[in-house]
C-alpha cells in the first residue's frame, strides 16, 4: 500500500495509447482498449501478463475485470509466451471443406507441436482459429499481419522455411 | 409522453410507451418466464426465456427487450410462444446438471421451477456436458460455475449497482465462464445480493449451503438491527433456529438489496457466546441461576445503592440496537428511582448542543430522496461500509450526475466519482468543515445546488467537536437551503431518543428538570450501580478504558446481555441473558423516522428472556410505578401516545431544526486545545465490529481482513513516520493522556499527514479512551 503506483507501460506504448485515445470522447477511454492492448502485447513480445492487462486497466480506467473479459474473448491476445511467429490456421467452415486439417497435420508433424504449443526454439507457435473471413481463399492462415492462402503442404513448408 | 394501449394475452393495457413488453406484462399480473431479465439491473436479453409472440412480427420477440407500441398484440401463451420457451428451455438444460437433489438451490430455483413448466419430461441429449471449475471467491459465496447459464445478472450487479466490477465473463462461446479471471475474494459490502440474483445454484450463500431445504424454512418479515436504514429483511427459521437471512422487498428502503452486514450477521446469533441462564456473582465466582433469585440478587443489589446514595449514583448505558420499548422502559426504569444519568450514544463524544437538538437525529429527508440529490456534502463519513444501502442510493445520485463533495479523515476508495475532497486530521477537521465553501469551485457547486443533502457519518458524530461540525453542516446547507442528515450508529439511535434513553429528554424529547450524565461522563465520572442493556464495554464505548474501570469501582453493576463479554465476567455482579432482535418483538425507528415493528422469529433461547420484560419485572421488584405493561405492543402505543402529543400530532414529523449554540460557546467542551495536537486518532470502527452479533458472525469476521487488512495496527502516512521515525512492520507504543497501547505500524497513504488510524471497536485498542482524540506514537 506504500508504494506510490507506477504504470508498468512504456512511455513509448503511453504516447500510442494517448494518440488512440484522442479519438475518443474525453470521458470514453475505454474505446481504446483494444488498441492499447495490442500495442502493449507487441511490445511484450507478443503476450500480455495480468501486470501487464491491470496497468492497461488503470491507464484507461477500468475495471481489471472487464480488461481480462476482452483478452480472454479475442483470439489475437496472448496470455501466455507464444513463438515469435504465431500460425493461426483457420480451421472454421469454408477452410474445412477445403481440407484445412491437412494444414494442420502437416504443420504438427514438421515442427512436432501440438496446437497453442510452441517449437522448442521458440520460433513457431500453433493454433486453431475461427474464421478469418478469407473464404474465397481457402484454406488459409495468418501469421503476424500477413495471410497465406490456398494453402497446401508444400506452400506451408515454403512459408515456414521463409520465417526465420 | 401519454400512455398508449397494448394488448397482451387478449387484455387490453395502459403502457407508458417507453416501457418494455416485460415490464407492461408484470405490472399486469401477467407471468413471462425469465433469467437474465431483473427489474432493477440493465437489459441484457442473453438467456431467450421471455419469448413471446408479437403479432405481425415473424419471429418470437425477447418480452424484455421489445418496446412496446401502438395497438400492439403479444401473446405469452400461444402455441408460438409456448414452443420457442420450450426450445430455450431445452438448449439451457443441454449444459445444465441435472442433479437437483443434490443441489443447493433445488426447491427455490428458478431454472428448476421453469422446467418443470416448459422442460421436457425427458433429455434427448447424449453428448457430454460443459463442466466448469468452480471459483472461490471468499467467505460469504460458494460457486458451482457448471451450474451457470450465464445469465450476467451477478455480472451486472457489481458494474451497475454495486459500483465495483469484480465479476465478468471472460472466455468466448462454449468456453464463456463468469468469474473473477485472477482469484480472489469478492470485497463488496454489497456481494450477498447476487446470490439471490442468481436464478440456479452456481451461487450460493456460503453459510447456508447445505444445511436445509427451502421448502423445510418457515419465514417471517423482520428489520435489519445494524444500521440506521432498518433495510427490510426475512429471516428463515428451522426449528426454532434462525438458518439464513434475505431482503424483504421495500421500494421506499432497500429496493430488493440488503448488505453483507444484514444478510450473515445472523451467524453470530447462534453462537456459542450465547448466554443461556441468569448468573449472579457468589463469592466464590459465577453461579447460574433462576430469574427470580437473579432478579431478587439484581435488585437488592440496586436497592442498597439507591438507599444509601440515591439515585444519583445509578447510571445506565444501553447499546443503539436496542428496540424502542426497551430504551422507553430503561429510561422510564432510572427516572422513577430519580436517575437521568442514561444514555446510548456509547461512540460519541461532544453532546454540548444536544439540549437544541430536533427530537431525534436522523437523514432529515426519505432514504429513497437520496439518489434524486444534486449536490452531497459528505462529512466525515465513510458511507459505503458505515450505510452500504444508503451508498448504493448516493451512487445513483452520482450516476445522474450528482456532485458528491467529501470531507474525510481517511482518503476511501468510493464506489461513485468524488468531485471534490478535502482528506484532513482529525484535530485538523472542523476547520476544515468550515472553511469548505471558501474553495470557490466548490463554494459555486454548493450554491447553485437545487437539492443539497450534507450528511454526517459516524467519523463526524463521534468526533471530540461533533457540535462544531453539526454547526458548520447547517451552515453549508443554508447555503442552498439543503438537509443535514445524521447517519447515526446503531438500528434505533433515533427509536432511543424518542423513548427518551438520553440524559436531557424523557420520551419524545419532554426536557428533564435535572439534565443527567451522558455516555462519556457516566464513566469519568464512575457511579456505584450500572445497568448495562447488550453493551460490552470495552469494545462499544468511545473511552473503552474509562467503562473498564467504572465497571472496576461501581458497587452493583448489572449486566442485561446476549452474549458473554469477558469485562462484563470480570465486573459485572448479575449478567441476565436477554433475546436479540429475532427473539422479541419491538420497534426500530430507522433515520427517515419510520417505526419499523417486529416480532420474535424464534423462541428465546434457553432462559433468555426479552429485555422489555426483563426491565418490566426489574420495576415491578423495585416496586415503580406505571410498569403493568402486558406485551411490548402495550409499551410502544404508550411512547406514541407521547410521541404524538410531544409532535403536536404530526404523522409523520420532521425533526424541527433548531439553531445550534455556535462553536465558541461550545470551545470550553472536553476537547483539548487544538494547536497543541501534533497527531490524532482516526477511531474508525472497522466494518464489521460495530456490534455484539457482527462481531460474532463467522463469515462475516473472516470477510473484514480481505476488505480492511488487519485492523489491530497503528495505519500512518509515509511522510509523518519519517518524522516520528517509525519503520514500517515495526512495533510502536500507542500514547493516548496516560494509556498505553502497543501496535505495528503500518505505512498508509490514504491517511492524512498527522494523524493515525487505530479503529474502535477491537480488544487492540480497548486501552484507549478517544476515538479521534490525540495520540502519541514512538518506537517500541
Amino acid at each position: 500500500m506504500s508504494e506510490i503506483k507506477k504504470t508498468l507501460l512504456s512511455s513509448a506504448a503511453q504516447e500510442s495509447i494517448d494518440r488512440w485515445m484522442k479519438r475518443y470522447p474525453a470521458d470514453q477511454k475505454r474505446s481504446a482498449v483494444l488498441e492499447a492492448l495490442r500495442i502493449v502485447q507487441e511490445e511484450n513480445g507478443g503476450w500480455l501478463t495480468v501486470e501487464l492487462m491491470d496497468a492497461v486497466a488503470e491507464f484507461l480506467e477500468m475495471a481489471p475485470i472487464a480488461v481480462y473479459e476482452i483478452v480472454s474473448f479475442y483470439s489475437m491476445y496472448n496470455v501466455k509466451p507464444v513463438g515469435r511467429y504465431v500460425l493461426n490456421v483457420c480451421t472454421n467452415i469454408s477452410c474445412m471443406l477445403s481440407d484445412s486439417e491437412r494444414i494442420v497435420d502437416h504443420i504438427k508433424k514438421r515442427l512436432e507441436i501440438g496446437i497453442n504449443e510452441t517449437t522448442a526454439d521458440g520460433r513457431f507457435t500453433l493454433r486453431e482459429v475461427e474464421c478469418l473471413a478469407a473464404c474465397a481463399a481457402a484454406p488459409a492462415m495468418q501469421v503476424g499481419k500477413k495471410y497465406y492462402e490456398h494453402l497446401t503442404p508444400d506452400k506451408v513448408d515454403a512459408i515456414l522455411e521463409e520465417l526465420e | 409522453m401519454a400512455d398508449i394501449e397494448i394488448e397482451i394475452d387478449g387484455k387490453k393495457l395502459q403502457a407508458n410507451p417507453d416501457a418494455m413488453v416485460m415490464q407492461v406484462a408484470d405490472a399486469a399480473g401477467i407471468y413471462i418466464p425469465r433469467f437474465c431479465y431483473h427489474k432493477h439491473l440493465s437489459i441484457a436479453a442473453n438467456c431467450r426465456m421471455c419469448l413471446v409472440e408479437v403479432e405481425k412480427a415473424p419471429k418470437p420477440m425477447p418480452a424484455c427487450a421489445t418496446p412496446v407500441m401502438p395497438g400492439m398484440k403479444v401473446f405469452t401463451r400461444s402455441a408460438k410462444a409456448l414452443a420457442a420457451q420450450k426450445a430455450v428451455m431445452e438448449f439451457l438444460l443441454i449444459n445444465h446438471p441435472l442433479d437437483c437433489p443434490i443441489c443447493d438451490q433445488g426447491g427455490e430455483c428458478e431454472l428448476q421451477d421453469l422446467a418443470m413448466g416448459y422442460g421436457p419430461d425427458k433429455s434427448f441429449y447424449h453428448e457430454g456436458k460443459r463442466s466448469v471449475k468452480d471459483k472461490d471467491i471468499g467467505p460469504l459465496i460458494s460457486t458451482e460455475m457448471t451450474r451457470c447459464i450465464q445469465c450476467t445478472r451477478c455480472v451486472r450487479f457489481g458494474a451497475e449497482t454495486a459500483g465495483f466490477r469484480e465479476l465478468g465473463a471472460t472466455g468466448r462461446g462454449e468456453r464463456m465462464e463468469i468469474g473473477t479471471y485472477i482469484q480472489h475474494a469478492m470485497e463488496s459490502e454489497v456481494s450477498g445480493n447476487i446470490i439471490d440474483l442468481c436464478p440456479v445454484g452456481a451461487l450460493t450463500s456460503k453459510p447456508f449451503r447445505f444445511t436445509a431445504r427451502a421448502w423445510e424454512l418457515e419465514q417471517y418479515p423482520s428489520i435489519a438491527a445494524h444500521d440506521c436504514l432498518g433495510s427490510n429483511i426475512y429471516v428463515h427459521t428451522l426449528r426454532g433456529k434462525v438458518m439464513r437471512v434475505v431482503p424483504h422487498e421495500n421500494d421506499e428502503i432497500n429496493q430488493t438489496w440488503i448488505s453483507d452486514r444484514d444478510r450473515y450477521s445472523y451467524e453470530g446469533l447462534n453462537h456459542e457466546d450465547r448466554l443461556e441462564k441468569p448468573r449472579i456473582r457468589k463469592q466464590d465466582g459465577w453461579q447460574e441461576t433462576d430469574w427470580q433469585t437473579a432478579l431478587e440478587f439484581a435488585t437488592q443489589g440496586l436497592q442498597r445503592v439507591l438507599n444509601a446514595e440515591g439515585g444519583n449514583e445509578l447510571a445506565a448505558l444501553a447499546s443503539p440496537n436496542s428496540t424502542l420499548e426497551e430504551f422507553y422502559l430503561l429510561q422510564k426504569l432510572l427516572r422513577s428511582l430519580g436517575s437521568s444519568n442514561i444514555d446510548h450514544r456509547l461512540r460519541q463524544s461532544d453532546f454540548s448542543d444536544q439540549e437544541t437538538s430536533p427530537i431525534f437525529p436522523g437523514l432529515d429527508m426519505p432514504i429513497a430522496d437520496l439518489e434524486n440529490r444534486d449536490v452531497i456534502v459528505l462529512l466525515g463519513c465513510n458511507l459505503q461500509k458505515e450505510e452500504p444501502i444508503a451508498s448504493l442510493k448516493v451512487r445513483k445520485a452520482a450516476l445522474k450526475g450528482a456532485k458528491i463533495i467529501v470531507v474525510n479523515m481517511m482518503d476511501y476508495d468510493f464506489h461513485f466519482n468524488v468531485s471534490h475532497k478535502k482528506i484532513i486530521a482529525p484535530h485538523q477537521f472542523v476547520d476544515a468543515v468550515k472553511e469548505l465553501t471558501n474553495d470557490p469551485a466548490i463554494a459555486e457547486i454548493v450554491r447553485n445546488a437545487k437539492s443539497l443533502a450534507v450528511l454526517l457519518g459516524a467519523q463526524s458524530l463521534n468526533h471530540l467537536e461533533s457540535s462544531s461540525i453539526r454547526f458548520y453542516a447547517e451552515k453549508i446547507a443554508s447555503l442552498a437551503n439543503g438537509t443535514v442528515g445524521l447517519l447515526t450508529e446503531g438500528c434505533n439511535a433515533a427509536g432511543a431518543w424518542i423513548a427518551g434513553a438520553i440524559p436531557h429528554r424523557t420520551a419524545a424529547g419532554k426536557p428533564v428538570s435535572k439534565i443527567g450524565l451522558n455516555a462519556e461522563t457516566i464513566l469519568t465520572d464512575a457511579r456505584k450501580a450500572y445497568i448495562l442493556l447488550n453493551v460490552e464495554p470495552d469494545l462499544d464505548c468511545a473511552n473503552s478504558i474509562a467503562a473498564i474501570n467504572a465497571l472496576d469501582q461501581a458497587e452493583c453493576v448489572i449486566a442485561l446481555s446476549t452474549f458473554k463479554n469477558p469485562v462484563l465476567e470480570q465486573f459485572a455482579d448479575v449478567i441476565l441473558p436477554v433475546a436479540p432482535f429475532t427473539e422479541t418483538s419491538g420497534t426500530f425507528v430507522n433515520a427517515e423516522g419510520k417505526w419499523q415493528k417486529f416480532k420474535g422469529v424464534v423462541t428465546p433461547l434457553g432462559e433468555t428472556r426479552p429485555a422489555w420484560k426483563v426491565l418490566r419485572v426489574m420495576a415491578n421488584f423495585l416496586k415503580c410505578e406505571g410498569f403493568e405493561f402486558e406485551s411490548s405492543e402495550k409499551v410502544r402505543e404508550e411512547v406514541h401516545e407521547l410521541f404524538l402529543q410531544g409532535t403536536a400530532g404530526a404523522s409523520s414529523p420532521r425533526p424541527s431544526r433548531k439553531e445550534h449554540p455556535s462553536p465558541a460557546a461550545l470551545r470550553a467542551s472536553t476537547s483539548p486545545t487544538r494547536g497543541e495536537v501534533r497527531i490524532s486518532r482516526v477511531g474508525e470502527i472497522p466494518i464489521y465490529s460495530g456490534d455484539n452479533i457482527q462481531r460474532r458472525a463467522k463469515a462475516l469476521q473472516a470477510t473484514q481482513p480481505i476488505i480492511e487488512g488487519n485492523v489491530a495496527v497503528v495505519k500512518i502516512h509515509p511522510l509523518t513516520a519519517e518524522k516520528l521515525h517509525l519503520k514500517e512492520m515495526e512495533p510502536a507504543i500507542i500514547k493516548q493522556f496516560e494509556n498505553r497501547i502497543r501496535l505495528t505500524v503500518i505505512f498508509d497513504t490514504r491517511v492524512p499527514e498527522n494523524a493515525a488510524y487505530i479503529a474502535g471497536g477491537i480488544t487492540a485498542t480497548s486501552g484507549l479512551s478517544q476515538l479521534f482524540g490525540p495520540v502519541e506514537i514512538h518506537k517500541a
